[in-house]
C-alpha cells in the first residue's frame, strides 16, 4: 500500500462467509484450471518477490549487522515518533468520523445527504497535495502538529465510511427497547449505539493508522521525522543499503500487524451483527437547538479538509506566472504521468484478472494463498517494495534498473490488492451457474473465461483498471526512487517543488494531477450509478 | 437408447454423514423423472454429479451404456452432452435470446445454427423472440427459453433444478405444462428435481423420492402416492391419515372398520395403515360403523378438510370433502372408508 492510495481495502478475510451458487452450495471441489493457475501463480508470485528479497537482503551481512541496526536507538527514537503520530491521528478521525457520521445518518440534519458526500470528497487528495496546501499557506506548521493535521484531514473518511454502514445496519428497535426501558437518549446512544459501532470504528482506525505509518509525501514535506522518511534518507545518505533494508523490514512488520489486527476487527464485526438488520430505518433524532451547531461542525470539517486546500492551489495559481512556472513542462510531465500509470494499469490488470476469476470462483488451499499472495501489496508501504526492486533489480535485472519496467513493476506489486478486488467483484457479480452452463453446453473451460465470464466481468474490471490508474497516477515514494534519471511525473514534481519552498511552481502540477485523477473518479462514480 | 443409470453413488463434503450415501436410481430412456425430497435430502448435489460439476466419491453414471462417471473417470461437463435448466433460467445476459439458443450449437454451419435456433423458439412458443435481449423476457419466458438452450443441442438429458420455483403460483402451472410438452415433443429423457410433491406428482412419468441421501421409493407418481413405501414417504407425498390396524385375511382391521389391503397380502401382522383424507367420506352418523365429532372445518374453494375425534381412539383425522361443506364444529357425523390401503410396520 501506499500512503497515496484512496481505496478503501479489501482484503481475504473480509469475503463473504459462503460465495454460492444459485443453488445455494459453496462450490466446494472445483479445482481452478490450468489456464487460470498458472497466470495466477505468477502474479502471486510477483506479488511476493519484494518481500521475500527484502528479507535476504536485510540477513545478507549477518543477523547481528541487522539486529544492530534494528536496535539502533535512532530506530526506537523513529518508532516512536511513527507511532505518536499515528495515536494522534487515529484519535481525531475517530472524533471527526464518528460524530460526523451520526449527525448524517442518525439525525434530522438538513442536508444529510449532501453532508455525507462532502466529507467524503478529502479521499481523493493525495497526503502531499494535504501537506503542500497547508505548508504553503502556515509554513509555521511544519513538524508534528503539519503532518498530524494533513494526514487527519485526508483520512478521517476511512472511520467515517464504515462507521456509517454499521449505524445504517443497526436494529433500531433495539435503541427503541432501550428507550422504553426508561434510558435517555444520550444513555442510549452509549450503552446500545455505541458498543454496535466499536467494531466498525476499530477497524476503519486501523485503516487510518495502517495509512499513517506509510505515508511519505506529508510527512516528508513536513519535515517530520518517521520509519518512512528514515528509509529514504537513510537510502540516499549511503551506498550502504542494507540499515534502509532492516529498517523496511520492521515498517512491514509493523504494518502486517496492524493488517492482522484489522482482519481480526473485522472478523468479530461480523459475530456482532445480529440477524441480517432490518429494513425499517431508524426515526432520525431531532437535533432541535443544536441543529446550528452541529451544521457549524459539518461545516468547519468540510472547509478545513476541502475548501483550503482547494484555496490555498487557487491562491498560488493566480499569483503564479510565467516566471515561476513552464506550461510546456507541465505539460509535458502530465504526459509522462499518463503514460507511466497507464502502463501500470495495464500490467497489473492483467496479472490480477486470473488471481480475481480464482478468487471469486474457488475455494480451497490453493485459491486461499493465492489470493493472499496477491494481497501482499496491501501490508508493504510504497517505500519498502521501491527498496526491493532496487535491490532485486541490482542484483538480477541491471539492464531494467532505474528503468521504466521497474516503476512499472512496482506499480504491479503495489496495486495488485486493487485490481484483485476489483476483478473479484466483477466476477462475483455474474451468477457461477451461467459458467456451469456454458460447460453443459459443450465450452472448454479457457472457452468459458473468454466467452461468458470475462465479458461479464468487463465492467467491473474496467471499472477496477480505471481506480488502479488513477492510484498509479498519484503514487510518490515507489516513484521518487525508480523513475528513470531525468523523468518527472506530476507527482515527484509536486513533491520536489514544495521542498524547495517553491509554492508557485508546485500549484500547477497539484492542479493537473487533482484534475487528471478526478476524470476516471467521474466515470466511476457514473458507472456505479 | 439413453437410459440414464445410476449406481451406488456417495459422495460427503467432509466427515460426518455423506450427503449421497449409495443412490440408485435408473430412468428408462424418453421419459420424465422427478426427484422429489426435502431440502437437504442431497438432490442438488446428484444433479450436479450427474452434470459433472462435481465429482462423486464412489459410484457410477452411465447414459445409454456410455459411462460418465465411474472409477478413475470423470468426464468434464462439456463432454456429456447433458443439458441444463437451472432455477431462474440464468440467461446469459450479455448475449440476445437468439444467442443464448444457439450457445450449445457448435461444429454447425450458419444457416444450420439459425434454423435450429428459430425451430426451438417455435417448440417452447417463442418464435420470433430471437433478437431480444434476455432482460426484456418475463420470468416464465426465460424459463423457456433456458429450456431451448438446453435442447437446442440434442442433449442425451436434460437437467432441471428446480425451474419453476422462482415463477409465481399464478404463472407456474401454465409453464410447467409448456416446460413438459416441449419435453414430450423432442422425447428427450428429462431428470426434474424438486421439492414440490404437487410438481412431481403432476409432471413426472416416475417419482424417486429421495431421503438421506438414498432412493427411498421410485415409482409412477400413482403408485409412490398410493402405495408408498413407508409412512415417511407417505406424508411427504401428501397429506396423510395413520392409523393402527391389525392384518386379517387381505384386510386390515381399523377403527374405521376393515379396510381392504392393497398389493402383497399381510405384510405384516400389526401396524400403520395409510390413507389418503380424499379416501374418507362423512356419512349420517347413525347408519354409519365408525363415528365421530367435528372439531375444525377449513375451506379451501375447490375442497374442504374437515377434521373429526374419531371415537375409541384418541385421534382426529382428516376428511377431505369436495366443494363447500355443510359440517360445523361439534356436530356428531359417521366415516366411511372407500378404496384400499396399505398396512407399515409401526416401528419406522
Amino acid at each position: 500500500m501506499t500512503p497515496t492510495d484512496p481505496v478503501p481495502r479489501t482484503d481475504p478475510a473480509a469475503r463473504p462467509a459462503d460465495v454460492t451458487t444459485s443453488a445455494g452450495r459453496p462450490r466446494a471441489g472445483a479445482r481452478p484450471p490450468a489456464v487460470l493457475l498458472l497466470p495466477a501463480a505468477v502474479a502471486a508470485v510477483f506479488a511476493l518477490l519484494p518481500l521475500g528479497y527484502l528479507a535476504v537482503r536485510s540477513l545478507e551481512r549477518g543477523p547481528a549487522f541487522a539486529w544492530d541496526v534494528v536496535a539502533d536507538e535512532r530506530t526506537a527514537q523513529l518508532l516512536g515518533r511513527s507511532l505518536a503520530l499515528a495515536a494522534v491521528v487515529v484519535m481525531a478521525c475517530l472524533l471527526l468520523g464518528v460524530s460526523l457520521a451520526w449527525l448524517t445518518v442518525r439525525t434530522d440534519l438538513p442536508g444529510a445527504r449532501a453532508w455525507s458526500v462532502l466529507v467524503t470528497l478529502p479521499l481523493a487528495v493525495p497526503s502531499y497535495v494535504a501537506a503542500f496546501a497547508w505548508l504553503s499557506a502556515f509554513p509555521d506548521l511544519e513538524g508534528f502538529a503539519g503532518a498530524a493535521i494533513a494526514l487527519t484531514l485526508v483520512s478521517f473518511p476511512y472511520v467515517y465510511l464504515p462507521v456509517t454502514a454499521a449505524l445504517r445496519g443497526t436494529d433500531p428497535a433495539q435503541e427503541e427497547v432501550s428507550r422504553s426501558l426508561g434510558h435517555g437518549p444520550l444513555t442510549t446512544f452509549l450503552r446500545v449505539t455505541l458498543p454496535q459501532l466499536r467494531p466498525a470504528a476499530a477497524g476503519g482506525s486501523v485503516l487510518v493508522a495502517l495509512y499513517v505509518l506509510s505515508d511519505f509525501g506529508a510527512v516528508s514535506l513536513m519535515r517530520y521525522d518517521t520509519f518512512t522518511r528514515g528509509i529514504y534518507t537513510s537510502y540516499r545518505a549511503s551506498f550502504d543499503r542494507t540499515p534502509a533494508a532492516a529498517l523496511s523490514i520492521v515498517l512491514v512488520v509493523m504494518t502486517i500487524a496492524l493488517v492482522a489486527a484489522e482482519a481480526r476487527t473485522r472478523g468479530r464485526a461480523g459475530h456482532a451483527r445480529t440477524g441480517t438488520g432490518t429494513a425499517r430505518p431508524a426515526v432520525p433524532a431531532a437535533l432541535g437547538r443544536w441543529r446550528t451547531p452541529a451544521l457549524a461542525w459539518c461545516g468547519a470539517v468540510t472547509a478545513i479538509s476541502v475548501l483550503t486546500p482547494l484555496a490555498t492551489l487557487g491562491y498560488w495559481l493566480a499569483v503564479g506566472n510565467s516566471a515561476t512556472w513552464d506550461p510546456g513542462s507541465l505539460l509535458d510531465t502530465a504526459g509522462t504521468t499518463l503514460a507511466v500509470a497507464a502502463a501500470g494499469a495495464a500490467l497489473t490488470t492483467l496479472l490480477a484478472l486470473p488471481v480475481g476469476v480464482i478468487a471469486a470462483r474457488h475455494r480451497g488451499r490453493t485459491a486461499t494463498l493465492l489470493e493472499q499472495s496477491a494481497y501482499a501489496g496491501h501490508a508493504l508501504p510504497g517505500i519498502t517494495v521501491a527498496l526491493s526492486l532496487v535491490f532485486f533489480a541490482v542484483r538480477y535485472a541491471e539492464p531494467i534498473y532505474q528503468e521504466l519496467p521497474l516503476l512499472v513493476c512496482a506499480y504491479a506489486v503495489l496495486f495488485l490488492p486493487v485490481a484483485v478486488a476489483g476483478t473479484r467483484a466483477a466476477v462475483l457479480q455474474s451468477p457461477p451457474v451461467l459458467e456451469d452452463l456454458a460447460r453443459s453446453l459443450g465450452r472448454s473451460p479457457l472457452r468459458v473465461l473468454r466467452e461468458v465470464t470475462v465479458p461479464l466481468a468487463a465492467p467491473g474490471v474496467a471499472a477496477g483498471a480505471a481506480l488502479t490508474f488513477v492510484v498509479c497516477m498519484k503514487e510518490l515514494p515507489a516513484t521518487l526512487l525508480l523513475r528513470p534519471t531525468g523523468m518527472d511525473t506530476l507527482a515527484t514534481r509536486l513533491w520536489t517543488e514544495t521542498g524547495t519552498g517553491s509554492f508557485a511552481a508546485a500549484a500547477p502540477y497539484a492542479a493537473a494531477l487533482i484534475l487528471l485523477a478526478a476524470i476516471p473518479s467521474y466515470l466511476l462514480g457514473r458507472h456505479r450509478t | 437408447m439413453t437410459d440414464l443409470q445410476i449406481t451406488g453413488l456417495v459422495k460427503a463434503y467432509g466427515p460426518g454423514a455423506p450427503v449421497l450415501d449409495g443412490l440408485d436410481l435408473t430412468v428408462p430412456a424418453g421419459s420424465l423423472a422427478a426427484v422429489l425430497g426435502p431440502s437437504g435430502c442431497g438432490k442438488t448435489t446428484l444433479l450436479r454429479i450427474i452434470a459433472g460439476f462435481l465429482r462423486a466419491d464412489t459410484g457410477t453414471v452411465t447414459i445409454g451404456g456410455r459411462t460418465l462417471s465411474g472409477p478413475g473417470l470423470h468426464l468434464p461437463p462439456e463432454r456429456r452432452r447433458i443439458g441444463i435448466v437451472p432455477q431462474e433460467g440464468a440467461l446469459f445476459p450479455h448475449l440476445s435470446v437468439a444467442r443464448n439458443v444457439a450457445f450449445g450449437l457448435t461444429g454447425l454451419d450458419r444457416p444450420t445454427r439459425r434454423r435450429r435456433t428459430e425451430e426451438m423458439l417455435e417448440l417452447v412458443g417463442l418464435g420470433g423472440y430471437g433478437d431480444r435481449m434476455p432482460h426484456e423476457l418475463s420470468g416464465g419466458q426465460q424459463q423457456r427459453i433456458a429450456l431451448a438452450r438446453a435442447l437446442a443441442p440434442e442433449p442425451a438429458l436434460v437437467l432441471l433444478d428446480e425451474p419453476f420455483n422462482a415463477l409465481d403460483s399464478a404463472l407456474r402451472t401454465g409453464v410447467r405444462a409448456d416446460v413438459c410438452a416441449a419435453l414430450r415433443a423432442t422425447g428427450a429423457t428429462a431428470l426434474l428435481v424438486t421439492h414440490d410433491q404437487q410438481e412431481a406428482l403432476s409432471t413426472a412419468d416416475l417419482v424417486a423420492v429421495v431421503r438421506g441421501g438414498r432412493v427411498a421409493q421410485c415409482g409412477t407418481p400413482h403408485e409412490v402416492y398410493r402405495r408408498p413405501a413407508d409412512p415417511w414417504v407417505a406424508a411427504f407425498v401428501g397429506d396423510a391419515v395413520l392409523l393402527p390396524g391389525t392384518a386379517d385375511h387381505g384386510a386390515a382391521a381399523t377403527a374405521l372398520g376393515r379396510i381392504p389391503l392393497a398389493g402383497v397380502p399381510d405384510p405384516v401382522r400389526e401396524g400403520l395403515v395409510l390413507l389418503r383424507p380424499e379416501q374418507l367420506r362423512l356419512t349420517d352418523p347413525d347408519a354409519a360403523e365408525a363415528r365421530g365429532t367435528v372439531t375444525d372445518v377449513r375451506f379451501y374453494g375447490h375442497d374442504a378438510m374437515v377434521t373429526v375425534a374419531v371415537d375409541g381412539i384418541d385421534q382426529a383425522i382428516g376428511v377431505r370433502v369436495p366443494g363447500p361443506t355443510s359440517a360445523t364444529p361439534g356436530e356428531r357425523t359417521g366415516i366411511e372408508v372407500t378404496g384400499e390401503t396399505t398396512l407399515h410396520p409401526t416401528a419406522v
